[in-house]
């Protein structure tokens, strides 16, 4: 509890080093999805944003009022509650995205990501920390599904936010727009994340020992092999 | 008995405020989401019936059914609304038809779940042209490409057959409930 981390920190590690898509590897279900086209990703990552932002929100604000018993449900009906507000706002506003992200709206209500905040942070600290963590994991969620969705949609239907980039002559891949490709294209983005931030951890160490240990010993213990 | 009345008080408490705030979104929402969809209704009409300047609801038979005037009032046709299996779910049609049922005007696929890039091609332009002017007196029909259709036959999607065959299928079953309604003087 002493150790209190900046507020900066606690909204940038959501886009990245806590990745809600990459890392914490939850929310797979709309991401996998409704992520045909890039306007459908962001809609769908701005609606869960919306929801985030606010029940974390709500619950940090009654979390010392809720009994350990009944958390769950206790958030749950809070989460829901904004997640209908969500869908019918939509209904009312944008009929069109609404028809096109279909029942994953309201499925926003069982969306890991919400709950998994909702435990692990806002239960735990102040409505500012809790605020700032829930913007940043919905900029984290929404970075991955845009990038989802664009690729899917330029290699799917040749189209970039409806617009038309690729020439005529390039053949559509179907298997892009099926769920099929939604499993491929996150498979690879999650590979070429692990990756980079394996490098990033090995680059770290080397330049650690570097620093700590003269050259020499180094040397030594490389020679001496496992013994 | 202290944490019971406690967990009592707060899930009752959270439900309530809860309750109440959805009921006013939803009293906001509510009418703006019956305007959207009688103008996506609308649309749809004026898409099987170009002509159509105004419509009026059918309110006999079991789906959902419209009346179509011209300019001058006159009854230029109905539309009327469908929906049957196709490959992989529910397709559901807004089909045009004459006045005297004898020829469909248009088609338009409202809803359809099919396989991308094959069944969704009963969505696209060149497979529902054929239906324009279609010969409805009887039933109507398909046929494999490459064989020449009759006046009341399409031509089906090399690839998409299965789909082909519902939407034809679909029209025919709603047609004939739609001649049964028209011959039992309920138009």
């Amino acid at each position: 509890m002493k150790k209190q981390v900046s507020l900066t920190k606690e909204f940038v590690k959501g886009i990245w080093e806590i990745n809600p898509t990459f890392k914490q590897l939850l929310g797979f279900c709309p991401t996998l999805a409704v992520t045909v086209s890039a306007m459908n990703g962001i809609a769908m990552a701005l609606a869960t944003t919306f929801v985030l932002i606010f029940s974390s929100l709500i619950i940090s604000i009654v979390r010392k009022l809720i009994p350990d018993q009944v958390r769950i449900a206790t958030y749950i009906v809070i989460i829901a509650s904004f997640v209908t507000i969500v869908d019918l706002v939509m209904k009312a506003k944008f009929p069109e995205l609404s028809k096109s992200l279909g029942p994953f709206i309201p499925l926003i209500v069982v969306n890991c990501v919400i709950l998994g905040r909702a435990e692990a942070f806002a239960s735990k600290n102040n409505p500012l920390r809790s605020f700032l963590d829930a913007l940043g994991n919905g900029l984290g969620i929404l970075l991955v599904l845009t990038v989802l969705g664009g690729i899917r949609e330029i290699l799917g239907s040749r189209m970039i936010f409806g617009v038309t980039i690729l020439p005529q002559a390039f053949e559509p891949w179907i298997i892009m727009i099926l769920p099929a490709g939604a499993f491929i294209t996150l498979g690879l983005l999650l590979g070429f994340s692990n990756t980079y931030t394996e490098r990033k951890k090995r680059l770290e160490r080397e330049e650690l020992l570097q620093k700590y240990r003269p050259a020499k010993s180094v040397n030594e213990i490389k020679e001496g092999g496992a013994a | 008995m202290k944490t019971v009345i406690q967990m009592l008080v707060v899930l009752t408490g959270i439900g309530l405020i809860s309750g109440g705030l959805l009921f006013q979104v939803s009293s906001w929402a509510d009418p703006m989401i019956a305007v959207n969809k009688q103008k996506a209704t609308e649309e749809a009409i004026y898409i099987v019936q170009p002509e159509g300047k105004s419509y009026e609801k059918i309110s006999a038979g079991d789906f959902e059914g419209y009346k179509v005037f011209g300019q001058n009032k006159d009854l230029i046709g109905y539309a009327f609304v469908y929906e049957g299996n196709g490959f992989q779910g529910k397709i559901r049609i807004m089909i045009g038809i004459q006045p005297d049922l004898s020829k469909i005007s248009s088609i338009e696929i409202l809803e359809q779940s099919e396989t991308p890039g094959l069944g969704t091609k009963v969505t696209e332009e060149p497979f529902k042209t054929k239906f324009k002017g279609l010969n409805s007196k009887g039933s109507i029909g398909w046929v494999k490409e490459g064989a020449s259709p009759k006046d009341n036959e399409i031509i089906a999607i090399t690839g998409a057959t299965i789909s082909s065959k519902s939407v034809v299928a679909i029209i025919d079953t709603g047609l004939k409930k739609l001649r049964t309604l028209k011959e039992g003087g309920k138009l």
